[in-house]
């Protein structure tokens, strides 16, 4: 889903997200969280392009304190990831109605642990905290699609649905 | 407002939109545009209308007709067939599965509904909706009739206490913000829900915002603020969309903005989304995210009413809380503080899942017991087994058991069980959950979402989950029972906020209650309920085997062998105790032993 970013690109998601949110302190996660969805993860390169173009503008920040939101944030990620993230939600409600099962078939059939990327670059698995979809557990996402109710069986062909 | 003689409304679920209901949605726009029907039938995004197992699904009304299972191919057929020619495309009706709301069905025995009312009763998108059921009356009635102090007194005479989970009076917290001296004063709304297991807010904010936003504004006449946040998690995507619709209308309608209802009353209000961090639904941290920071709480006092967004006076409540407001208004203090106990009034909405019969979304008056919220509400324990305990107070509450179904519900009675009231999540868990496995769960969860500001939490929940582990992985030694208990009651003494104070309360509740389960892992080294991997083993039955090789070929590892028609064997070494067999043997010829 993500290609690799390049200079120029990063300098326009920047550019839009900071015209969008204005460079007020309180608009930085904002801001961070419109290049991760862009770019798929905020790369350093970026957090130097948020720096210099909110600090142009009169206002201060620094890259230690970017960086420290970046990294604070769950949804924000400094780290690349591959084409097609699964989030498992490893929650109580889930894991009492079978989420475990699902887990450990993830992690064995994609020989990944939690935060992983495989080698091909197409899938990253993470858990994710609770969407509040407990009532269909035991629930994952996979990029913005929604599982529900999910059993092992039906893994190979809920993954099958990616390239 | 233009009349339609038809309503197309399409299920936006998080389901149905997997399946392609926004291409649904576009191409009737698409159609009804070509056949010049757009003045006549209008069509609406709405919340769950069934299932959503064969969506997209949408109903149309007034015919009540239920289509599912469409693709924007069949659109153009459907449009031609029931809008211009009147005929029910019978391909697409949904007739053989009853309409059900898998979270919020409808009323339930013992259930009252004052917060929940309106959800999925009216169209969230829609102001009108929410007015056609009195909706800003009780803003008119503030505004109109009653003085700040007046809403102060009446609130708290009503007897609302904080549905975040602390219960501080919701009246008392108001009068404190506006004794503090201050030109400039905020509200803030935490909508930053993020219990395990716990959506009461997530439907409410998608289900009836207004009720929300108009319960903000009440409290923002009576304590004198002039602008307000809601601070939303990320995670609720539909739920943050409908907040901004919702505050769009509002504003509009002349609900906030300058002069609210033709008076000099001046507030607005925007929505924050937050970027996943457990720890921002903290008061103190939910205000430094507000303010573009690390989600880090810090020590009260000042609290925020004292010294809150911006350095402000700040009055910080739940969604919950909020949206009981303006019914209290409208229907008078002394008919919320009728439902309840002494100290704990009017209702309170849970989350139930895990072992349950009828999971869901229930609202319920306070001091209603355990007992008659899982056996009668929520349908009993599953699949006929047995009740084994409770999780109440989400991840930092702690575990019930057996002895205590008949406690009321009361913030007090709870507490004092060695568990809390918490924002509203019920875990039920039956005799195939290991204690042991879940406090090492929930340690997990809060290990993972400590800031890490303070050590006593950075470090103690960290070692706390190592041993927990050590126990589930069948390592335990004599004396990590004890240390495992010191540790959890350093960490709930030392930590600076409530998640770290709070962290060690599955530990402690489920040592106290199944103390027994933990000395069989470290003494026995056996899982009584045979859940930890490496305290069980499976084995097949060979009489009762067929020898239909099913579960030799779905087995990952290949552990598994025997002649077709034979009865198979597990070999133990190569197992990994993933249970497949156990779930593919349609013989019940595999059994787990520990």
């Amino acid at each position: 889903m993500y290609a690799p970013a390049v200079e120029r690109e990063i300098k326009e998601v920047v550019q839009e997200a900071i015209e969008k949110h204005g460079c007020t302190r309180d608009a930085f996660i904002p801001i961070l969280s419109e290049i991760n969805h862009a770019l798929g993860y905020i790369p350093a390169e970026a957090i130097r392009e948020v720096k210099a173009q909110i600090n142009q503008d009169g206002s201060f920040v620094s890259q230690g304190q970017l960086f420290g939101l970046a990294s604070f944030y769950d949804m924000l990620s400094t780290q690349p990831r591959g084409r097609h993230v699964i989030k498992f939600c490893e929650n109580a409600p889930c894991h009492v109605v079978g989420g475990k099962a699902i887990w450990d078939t993830l992690r064995e059939t994609l020989s990944l642990e939690n935060g992983e990327t495989t080698p091909d670059k197409k899938w990253t698995l993470v858990t994710t905290s609770c969407i509040g979809l407990c009532s269909v557990g035991p629930v994952l996402l996979i990029d913005d699609d929604m599982y529900g109710n999910v059993t092992v069986e039906q893994l190979p062909e809920i993954l099958g649905h990616y390239e | 407002m233009p009349f339609y003689r038809s309503h197309i409304l399409v299920c936006a679920d998080p389901e149905c939109l997997a399946k392609g209901a926004h291409d649904v949605v576009d191409a009737l726009q698409d159609e009804l545009v070509a056949q010049g029907l757009l003045d006549e039938i209008q069509v609406l995004e709405t919340s769950r209308i069934g299932s959503c197992s064969d969506g997209p699904e949408m109903m149309v009304y007034p015919e009540g007709v239920h289509y599912v299972g469409m693709t924007a191919d069949d659109v153009p057929f459907l449009v031609e067939e029931h809008f211009l020619k009147g005929r029910i495309v019978e391909k697409f009706r949904e007739v053989h599965k009853a309409i059900v709301d898998e979270e919020l069905g409808p009323l339930r025995p013992k259930e009252v509904r004052v917060v929940l009312r309106n959800c999925g009763e009216i169209d969230p998108m829609n102001i009108e909706d929410y007015l056609a059921v009195d909706g800003y009356q009780a803003l008119g009635k503030v505004i109109g009739e009653m003085t700040p102090g007046q809403v102060i007194d009446e609130v708290t005479k009503s007897g609302l206490r904080g549905r975040g989970g602390a219960g501080f009076p919701a009246g008392r917290k108001w009068g404190l913000t506006r004794q503090v001296p201050g030109d400039i004063k905020y509200m803030v709304c935490n909508a930053d829900e993020g219990d395990p297991g716990a959506f009461m807010n997530r439907r409410v904010l998608e289900g009836d915002p207004h009720s929300v936003i108009e319960g903000m504004i009440i409290g923002a006449y009576a304590v004198g603020a002039s602008y307000g946040y809601i601070y939303c998690r990320a995670e609720y995507p539909l739920a943050v969309e409908t907040l901004i619709v919702a505050i769009a209308q509002a504003r509009e309608f002349g609900f906030l903005g300058n002069n609210i209802l033709g008076t000099d009353f001046n507030f607005d209000l925007e929505v924050r989304v937050g970027a996943g961090a457990f720890v921002c639904g903290e008061e103190t941290a939910l205000m430094a995210s507000i303010m573009g920071q690390r989600g880090e709480p810090r020590p009260r006092p000042p609290f925020p009413s004292v010294k809150g967004v911006w350095g402000k006076p700040s009055n910080n409540n739940n969604v919950e809380t909020y949206a009981n407001v303006p019914q209290i208004i409208l229907k008078g203090a002394d008919w919320y503080a009728s439902m309840g106990t002494e100290r704990s009034k009017g209702t309170k909405t849970f989350a139930v899942g895990g072992n349950v019969a009828k999971p869901g979304l229930i609202e319920v008056p306070m001091g209603i017991t355990l007992r008659e919220i899982i056996f009668d509400v929520a349908g009993g324990i599953k699949d006929g087994r047995t009740y084994k305990a409770v999780q109440t107070g989400g991840p930092m509450g702690g575990c019930l058991t057996e002895e205590h179904l008949d406690l009321p519900l009361d913030y007090e009675a709870l507490t004092q069980a060695g568990s809390m009231m918490g924002s509203g999540g019920l875990v039920v868990m039956d005799d195939t959950s290991c204690m042991v496995d879940i406090a090492r769960f929930f340690m997990d969860f809060t290990q993972a979402e400590s800031c890490g500001k303070c050590t006593p939490c950075r470090v103690g929940t960290r070692r706390i989950l190592e041993l927990l582990q050590k126990i589930c992985d069948g390592k335990g030694e004599h004396g990590d029972i004890e240390k495992l208990e010191e540790l959890c009651h350093e960490v709930a003494k030392n930590s600076l906020c409530g998640l770290g104070q709070g962290a060690p309360n599955p530990v402690l509740s489920t040592l106290k209650h199944f103390r027994h389960e933990y000395e069989a892992h470290v003494y026995e080294k056996k899982c009584p309920a045979k859940v930890c991997r490496n305290l069980i083993h499976f084995e097949i039955q060979s009489p009762t085997c067929t020898g239909c090789m099913v579960c030799a070929r779905n087995c990952p590892v290949e552990a598994i062998s025997g002649e077709r028609r034979q009865a198979h064997t597990i070999d133990i070494n190569k197992c990994i105790r993933c249970g497949i067999c156990m779930q593919v043997c349609n013989f019940n010829a595999v059994s787990v032993l520990s």
